[in-house]
């Protein structure tokens, strides 16, 4: 095995320390309004209660690129607004990833000094390595987005700025 | 120290980069594990992970009774979307213009 393999990764843990209340944060991972504006995008839904369903539903630009209604999809395994999500998630819009089944998603907020929250996402991937590459960002430089170092990356810049992260305008002048 | 200064002190040490390396094959590792590829006394692997994890480079969760070490990427992105994107924007605008420059030449 070479140091670039990323093959034997089963669960990853990602961190995020953003400025913001676990409230806002909580809305910004479970409301369609918020999550079409970070990372992927696409409109979430979820009924966020123990065995209530959530989906990602594709957007515009990504109909346009071919993708189908559905780009993910799961259950609420638990739901402690805004403190704790348990989910499973499966990423439909990929056939070779969907039929590796589902993955186990958990988001866990938490304060810490000055109004800052601490947000950790796990995701456990066993026998889903196809998946587990993608989310790891492993797909990034043939365009695939950077998985959840990305997607996280760009929740903390929506809500410390107000804007979405979007690669540098070229300055026109 | 801000979050930036963390994360490059953290990264300014090769002991540290490769600690990060081990855990980027393969992740969830506890001390025993990782100071098996080291010369290295379990109390400096120790410190190392400590400044790691006060960077974020590094999360620890519990797994009965095992520490696990897990790789945690987001920093270094954050500092790629602060520093390096802004520079290499700079550089492609740059070679744009030069680009333009010279064909707009007789």
């Amino acid at each position: 095995m070479t140091g670039s393999t990323v093959t034997a990764l089963t669960t990853q843990v990602y961190r995020v320390y953003i400025r913001a209340t676990p409230e806002a944060i909580w809305e910004a991972i479970t409301d369609p309004a918020w999550s079409d504006r970070y990372g992927y995008g696409g409109r979430v839904e979820f009924d966020l209660r123990p065995g209530g369903a959530y989906r990602t539903l594709s957007n515009d630009g990504m109909r346009a690129m071919g993708v189908g209604e559905v780009v993910a999809d799961g259950e609420v395994v638990e739901a402690d607004p805004p403190r704790r999500l348990v989910q499973t998630w499966r990423l439909v819009m990929a056939p070779e990833m969907a039929e590796e089944g589902f993955t186990r998603l958990t988001y866990e907020l938490a304060d810490t000094r000055d109004g800052v929250t601490r947000l950790t996402v796990t995701h456990e991937l066993d026998g889903a390595p196809k998946t587990a590459h993608l989310v790891s960002g492993g797909e990034e430089d043939s365009g695939a987005g950077g998985g959840w170092a990305w997607i996280l990356s760009g929740l903390k810049t929506l809500l410390e700025t107000g804007s979405p992260l979007t690669a540098a305008q070229p300055v026109s002048d | 120290m801000t979050d930036d200064d963390r994360v490059f002190k953290a990264l300014a040490d090769p002991t540290r980069r490769f600690l990060l390396d081990l855990l980027f094959a393969r992740d969830g590792r506890t001390l025993t594990e990782l100071e098996s590829e080291l010369e290295m006394t379990r109390f400096g692997v120790m410190k190392h992970l400590r400044l790691l994890e006060e960077a974020g480079l590094v999360v620890t969760r519990r797994s009965g009774r095992e520490k696990l070490h897990f790789l945690n990427p987001v920093p270094i992105r954050l500092v790629h979307d602060r520093w390096i994107d802004k520079y290499t924007e700079h550089q492609v605008t740059a070679l744009v213009d030069l680009k333009h420059r010279l064909e707009d030449q007789p």
